[in-house]
């Protein structure tokens, strides 16, 4: 049942009144009509039946009011049986014998309506007609089209109505219309008519049902134009009525820009479907009318959104144009591909009541298909291949030409494999790199294709493509580690231009260094210069220096300086021998540290976190390198460069150590543009910016952000994440902890197998099978857990026949085997 | 068995001669290898290679002596295809079906000959040089007439083979590796099979045939190379044989009759009075008339009348039947049935023995090539074909040269600590691994059901060991064999035919033979890659008890990758995508890759990565995008847009902590609350 969480809402909100209510109990207190009247209390609603009490005739009437008592408690009315009989001065209200037959509604001591006991023959009539009495203001009655279109009139730009056709006054459909205009009285306009006649002037037909409209007439401001109208389709019940106000309530078309999966609106609690239709910047105009189009038409059947693909994060099939998500829970969403308009409306009628009508066949066919790439490298590749690319900057190299090449001159080589997407990816910003460096390098870019040349590769011991590494004449080659891009391997082949580290000769030229002078042309590829002082008697500490500093070659300059005067050096910055200085070009700040007893690997950690900074701007690339410290990421976001005051006070708070537990960052979305989707993933709207949130990545997920109301300083700074500390403060966000699990099932050949096998053979050696049996019941578990689909052997006869049909039709001419 | 057994055998006063002398010093060598043939200096090579003690003794002058005289026509119909259209030297191997493994390119037999069916004397030569160039470590005029064993405890395999060559010399060896091939002619025997000449002696002159009726026993490519060359000169000839012929297009086993030598089925077909006949043998019996003809009559007739009958006068089926096929006279019989194994210089207590019924020609062996009777003693090359005889190359040199090394492999690992070689890959470079490899791998295409590529994953699964041509039938003792761990499930990778598709009565060319959808792949018929993943390694139980027609006890899941016309399975989308899917699902995870921009979200936005961020990303190897193909991805809808990613608001209004979700309401509350506000009106 798509409905059942709605009933269960409804149940709830009735429950609530019941506590609401001063309930009396369930029972018809039975009162004399004394006593009843003191009970009044003014501005309640009332209904008495004045009665004697012994009067068998009655007791029809009265089981029916019996019945009534919980449902009118419900809406604040209390009901009572008021005794005539044994009084003396008998109540007006207790008529004469034969007139004793009759109900009367008070609110406070006020008599609002007198009820023949005739027109009360159920409780539906009695809830129908007590309602009706009391929202007398709220719920008019017309009986002619004039009427109707007076009231239309009149609320047009103002409210909408609802108008609603009942056969008869009392009926259950009335009650119906009576509770929902209980509920919705105030809001909308309620209009009722037992008139045939208005109901053929609204244009239906069929006049044997009841009937609601729901005329949308706020959003006229024309008084000559007509209000639009929604019917309702289904019956006439309160739940019903309930949930097709709600959805009229509800935007006619929203925009996400989101998972369809994860989506939620009104529409799934109210147990109905939503349509996504998917829009590409391109199209929006149009999309965006085609969706309201489609909106208007499904209105009280479907929620309709427009599905912003462009700025969707996860991936939707290719050619898919509409999304259909089902109300019921862990049912996937089925992406379509639709040919028009109509289709959309049809497909989702149809799939209205998908318990009603089990449609195996259908929903089959809408799986997703696994034989769409959603591999983003792969497809983006594959998209791509025609493009020509400059390959002529590369030399390409063999099996004969590998070893001559790179012993006779130095040279960059890129091991990849021509059928590999993430080689030819690759390979774009290889060229990019060869491109930028055309003229300039002494280095040869060549690249080897793997596929072609295995043993090449593997003699080279390259066994993962793509790889890059460099041949220096009279060198081991060196292995590019760095990020597969044009940044990271320019970086790479600029700063192995020099020897790592680079033996500096003078004080002189380490000043030079020092300051950035001496290698001015690789100051735009290494932030830093590590110099490494030793006094020349320092063998071991020098070798170990040496190592670290071929270790980190292609990454960060790192330069010795050991000559005899190495001491003005020591001096000059205050350290004791072995030292290290490390030059900052960015802060034009020095800094040094004694190295005493470090090993190669602490020279290496100690260099790579100097070649941290203190509040980097993070990048796509960066990131990973900050990543490992394991901290919560304190992130400004910023759309274009960063306020200096800002920088100022997070500085102030870097040093005062108030952030140690945290990394301290900047994201610049006009460098780093992917910021706008984490931005969206975090408040799933872009927020206003400058905006600084923390990011727990690595224990809780949790997200928090700095109010945007109090202005970035230290002290609002310092104050927030003391409150944060003591978990004042609440996430906005929990990051998902999902794991990555395959996209799609696979084909599950093995079942397939099994049906063939079973149509085959007809109880071959039970014996023998045992064994296997045995086997496949353990294995069975682990079957099920593979997200594999389960078809039935026929329906995967029927399916091949169709797909080696259309295979046939389709690619004939290409199928050489055929022919041979 | 043992001792005493052998002092009764033939040869018991050699082996007897063995024990007294093994008391003496005499040669050791580790690693002692019995013929000089293709397989033996493959072994050599390997040893060679890997710096081990080693001797090649061979019985003749000079390596390859099989190839001198045989094939008797000289033309060998193991294909010399010298282009492919590719540079791949791996991929290369799996259309030259001559040359052995070396690292030197100029060891290619390419290099030899250019025909396409070399002739036999280029494989001389090219043995030659092999064992030359190489350096092997040959004993040429060496015929080692007895093998047997000597116990001592402190031996590799607790007992030492002691080797006697045709001059008593003693040799002992730790390890025997047999490569003596098939030598003996295969005969049947029955009444008048002396009349017949065999395959090894029969003349090549067609001259000699001119005018002749010629029966030819036996129906493989001996038999039918022998009828084609005497094809256009003879008055007709006729071939006899118990099985039906086995087309080897049909069969997809090189074995069987070849297309090169079926001249004689077109002739028979095309009623050119050649014909074939099936009849077992042993039921016949040949009787050699007064004119020198030899006349086709049944055996047991011969045992109804004495043997002092003349000739003229045994009765023959025309008697009784008269349209009886063979009733004309035969000029010749021509023997071509085939090799056995010489078993003969092998004392019992090796306890090398035939594999029974219907491999009686090879000796019996486990998959692993060693002998089952001891421990230590290997059968390589032709002699080892028990295992896939009928099914893969096992028998020929393409085929026995990657088992050869895999039994290398398994001895380094056995004797010298070194386990099977493997290289160590994180899991994102699964699916490239896999497919690397059935592109190009020789062995895998070559020895297909036999040796099979295994991926050992590593705890979580985000490391695996890639393990290359291991003996697939002992995957139960992997790791005892290999010195790996398999704790953590594995895939196989293997080679296979459709499984209906081949047989000699088979029609290999129905209508739709060929499977094109990625969804039928399981219904492949041509050679195609089929991967197996199990989470357990499977019991020696399972895989001796595995399905009809199953190379390998069922998996967890199976996964086929269609078959190519091309057999380059490296298409994204046919071939490349349902393989990742499969060994997602199989290890329950997402192997696609990602631009570090999308990984650099995910390391923002989720508390998990997906491997190839994991392992490439924040390792700092993430993967750039280039602005094409950004533009590209962005089209196809797999990344987003960012750039357009709704626009920042501009006044601020709503707070970064008062989210909304799209529509999201406490519905609950928000209905009592407009519930209260109508009740007010009452």
């Amino acid at each position: 049942m798509p409905f059942d969480f709605s009933v269960f809402r409804v149940l709830v909100f009735f429950f609530i009144m019941c506590i609401l209510s001063t309930s009396a109990g369930d029972t018809l207190p039975e009162l004399s009509p004394q006593k009843y009247f003191s009970t009044l209390q003014p501005g309640k609603a009332s209904l008495a039946y004045f009665c004697h009490a012994d009067f068998p005739s009655t007791s029809v009437v009265l089981e029916q009011l019996n019945e009534a008592v919980r449902p009118l408690q419900d809406y604040g009315i209390s009901v009572a049986k008021v005794n005539c009989a044994k009084e003396e001065e008998a109540s007006k209200y207790c008529g004469k014998e034969k007139d004793l037959i009759k109900a009367y509604l008070f609110r406070g001591n006020i008599l609002l309506r007198e009820f023949p006991s005739d027109t009360l023959f159920d409780v539906n009539a009695i809830v129908a007609h007590v309602l009706f009495a009391l929202l007398f203001n709220e719920v008019k009655y017309v009986t002619t089209q004039e009427d109707i279109q007076n009231i239309e009139n009149t609320v047009k730009g103002k409210a909408n109505i609802i108008f609603a056709y009942v056969r008869a006054i009392g009926t259950p459909e009335h009650r119906a219309v009576m509770e929902a205009a209980f509920v919705y009285g105030t809001v909308y306009q309620f209009v009722l008519t037992t008139e045939t006649g208005v109901l053929e002037s609204i244009g239906s037909e069929n006049i044997e049902h009841a009937h609601l409209y729901f005329f949308h007439c706020k959003l006229v401001s024309d008084l000559t134009q007509q209000c639009r109208r929604t019917l309702m389709g289904q019956p006439l019940t309160t739940l019903n009525i309930h949930v097709f106000v709600k959805t009229m309530k509800a935007p006619l078309l929203t925009e996400v820009a989101e998972d369809p999966q994860q989506v939620s609106t009104v529409h799934l609690q109210l147990g109905l479907p939503l349509v996504f239709i998917v829009s590409q910047k391109a199209t929006y105009e149009a999309d965006r009318r085609t969706a309201e189009w489609v909106a208007w038409h499904l209105l009280g059947k479907a929620g309709v959104l427009l599905l912003l693909r462009d700025s969707l994060e996860v991936n939707i099939p290719q050619h898919t144009n509409v999304v259909f998500k089902r109300a019921e829970k862990d049912m996937p969403v089925e992406f379509l591909v639709l040919p028009d308009v109509d289709s959309i409306i049809s497909h989702v009628e149809n799939n209205m009541h998908m318990e009603e009508i089990p449609d195996d066949e259908d929903s089959d066919m809408e799986d997703p298909d696994m034989d769409i790439q959603d591999d983003e490298v792969a497809e983006t590749v594959y998209r791509d291949r025609k493009r020509q690319l400059p390959l002529e900057l590369t030399m390409e190299l063999t099996e004969e030409t590998f070893n001559p090449t790179v012993m006779a001159s130095d040279s960059v080589v890129l091991f990849y494999a021509g059928w590999q997407a993430v080689s030819l990816a690759f390979l774009q910003s290889y060229i990019d790199v060869a491109d930028k460096l055309k003229g300039t390098s002494a280095a040869l870019f060549t690249r080897i294709n793997c596929a072609d040349w295995s043993d090449v590769c593997t003699k080279q011991n390259v066994t993962e493509f793509p790889a890059v590494k460099m041949y220096k004449k009279g060198e081991n080659p060196v292995s590019y580690t760095g990020m597969l891009g044009t940044e990271g391997l320019l970086r790479f082949i600029q700063l192995n231009r020099i020897s790592c580290p680079v033996i500096i000769t003078s004080i002189q030229e380490a000043e030079e260094y020092l300051n950035g002078e001496l290698y001015e042309g690789l100051m735009t590829y290494s932030t830093l210069s590590v110099l490494g002082l030793f006094s020349p008697t320092m063998t071991t500490a020098k070798e170990d220096f040496t190592e670290a500093g071929n270790y980190l070659k292609g990454g960060v300059l790192t330069g010795i300086y050991s000559e005899e005067d190495v001491w003005i050096l020591a001096n000059k910055y205050a350290v004791t021998l072995p030292a290290l200085l490390l030059a900052r070009h960015k802060d034009d700040k020095i800094e040094s540290i004694p190295l005493a007893g470090t090993h190669t690997q602490d020279i290496v950690q100690i260099i790579t976190d100097a070649s941290r900074e203190a509040f980097p701007e993070i990048t796509v690339e960066n990131l990973p390198n900050y990543f490992r410290l394991q901290k919560p990421l304190l992130i400004l976001f910023s759309d274009g460069s960063i306020n200096p005051q800002y920088r100022k006070a997070m500085l102030t708070l870097v040093e005062q150590k108030r952030l140690d537990s945290f990394t301290p960052c900047w994201l610049n979305l006009k460098n780093t543009p992917v910021g706008r989707g984490i931005l969206q993933a975090y408040f799933g709207l872009l927020p206003p910016l400058p905006l600084l949130a923390l990011v727990n990545l690595h224990s809780s997920g949790q997200v928090f952000a700095f109010p945007s109301d109090r202005s970035i300083t230290e002290q609002n700074l310092a104050l927030w994440l003391k409150k944060l500390e003591a978990g004042l403060e609440n996430p906005i966000t929990i990051l998902s902890a999902q794991e990555w699990k395959p996209p799609l099932p696979a084909y599950d050949f093995l079942s397939m197998m099994d049906a063939a096998t079973a149509q085959h053979s007809t109880g071959k050696a039970p014996g023998c099978m045992k064994e296997t049996d045995t086997q496949e019941s353990d294995k069975e578990q682990h079957e099920d857990k593979l997200a594999v689909r389960k078809e039935p052997v026929e329906t995967l006869r029927i399916k091949h026949w169709n797909r080696n049909n259309w295979f046939k039709e389709t690619e004939k001419s290409l199928r050489p085997h055929k022919e041979l | 068995m043992g001792l005493p057994a052998a002092l009764w055998g033939p040869l018991g006063l050699l082996s007897s001669l063995a024990l007294h002398a093994a008391l003496g010093a005499h040669p050791h060598r580790d690693y002692c290898v019995l013929g000089a043939g293709p397989a033996g200096l493959q072994m050599a090579a390997f040893l060679h290679r890997a710096g081990r003690d080693y001797e090649v003794f061979e019985r003749a002058p000079a390596p390859g002596s099989f190839f001198t005289r045989y094939p008797r026509h000289r033309k060998l119909i193991s294909i010399n295809k010298r282009y492919t259209g590719k540079t791949n030297a791996e991929f290369n191997l799996r259309h030259d079906w001559n040359s052995l493994l070396s690292p030197d390119p100029r060891l290619l037999f390419r290099h030899y000959s250019r025909a396409y069916f070399p002739d036999a004397g280029d494989m001389v030569r090219y043995l030659r040089d092999f064992a030359d160039r190489l350096g092997l470590h040959v004993q040429y005029n060496t015929n080692i007439v007895h093998v047997t064993l000597e116990k001592d405890r402190q031996a590799w395999n607790g007992h030492y083979f002691i080797l006697t060559n045709q001059k008593g010399q003693l040799y002992r060896c730790s390890v025997l590796l047999v490569a003596s091939g098939l030598s003996v002619p295969n005969q049947v025997d029955f009444p008048g099979s002396e009349y017949a000449e065999g395959y090894e002696t029969v003349s090549v002159d067609p001259e000699d045939f001119v005018g002749q009726n010629v029966l030819i026993l036996g129906r493989g490519n001996s038999a039918f190379e022998t009828a084609e060359n005497i094809l256009g000169v003879t008055n007709f000839i006729h071939m006899l044989s118990r099985s039906r012929v086995r087309l080897s297009w049909a069969t997809h086993y090189v074995g069987d009759l070849r297309a090169i030598n079926n001249g004689l089925l077109d002739t028979y077909q095309l009623k050119s009075l050649d014909g074939l006949l099936e009849s077992d043998l042993r039921d016949l019996a040949i009787v050699k008339d007064a004119k020198g003809k030899f006349h086709i009559t049944l055996k047991f007739f011969l045992e109804e009348t004495n043997a002092s009958q003349s000739a003229d006068s045994i009765p023959l089926p025309q008697d009784n039947s008269d349209n009886f096929a063979m009733r004309v006279a035969y000029d010749r019989v021509i023997r071509c049935l085939g090799w056995n194994f010489d078993f003969s210089i092998f004392n019992q207590s090796l306890r090398l023995s035939s594999g029974g019924e219907f491999s009686k020609k090879y000796p019996l062996i486990r998959a692993s090539y060693e002998s089952k009777g001891s421990r230590g003693l290997f059968i390589l090359g032709t002699a080892s074909h028990s295992l896939d005889y009928r099914k893969s190359a096992g028998g020929f040199i393409h085929g026995f040269r990657y088992t050869v090394r895999a039994v290398h492999r398994l001895l380094e690992h056995r004797h010298h600590g070194l386990a099977w070689p493997h290289t160590a890959h994180p899991v994102s470079q699964l699916t490239d691994s896999i497919i690397r490899r059935v592109n190009e791998a020789s062995g895998l295409y070559q020895m297909f059901g036999v040796l099979a590529d295994v991926v050992l994953l590593k705890e979580n699964a985000t490391v695996f060991e890639y393990l290359e041509e291991f003996p697939m039938q002992m995957l139960a003792q992997l790791e005892t064999l290999t010195g790996r761990t398999a704790k953590h499930g594995l895939f196989v990778i293997n080679m296979e035919y459709g499984r209906n598709f081949s047989g000699p009565d088979k029609d290999v060319f129905f209508h739709d033979r060929s499977v094109g959808h990625t969804e039928d792949a399981w219904q492949s018929n041509f050679l195609h890659p089929v991967i197996y993943y199990y989470r357990h390694l499977p019991t020696e139980q399972e895989v001796r008890f595995r399905p009809a027609h199953w190379p390998l006890p069922r998996p967890t899941a199976i996964h086929h990758i269609v078959e190519d016309f091309l057999t380059d399975w490296t298409a994204p989308v046919g071939h490349i995508l349902p393989l990742r899917r499969f060994l997602e699902n199989c290890l329950d995870t997402d192997l696609r890759s990602f631009y570090a921009e999308s990984c650099f979200l995910f390391a923002l936005t989720r508390q998990k990565l997906p491997p190839f961020c994991q392992q490439g990303y924040l390792q700092m190897q993430g993967l750039a995008s280039t602005e094409s193909l950004r533009k590209h991805g962005v089209e196809s809808g797999l990344l987003p847009d960012y750039a357009t990613t709704g626009q920042v608001l501009e006044d601020g209004s709503q707070q970064p902590g008062d989210r909304e979700p799209g529509g999201h309401l406490p519905a609950t509350g928000h209905l009592i609350q407009s519930l209260d506000s109508s009740k007010q009106e009452l």
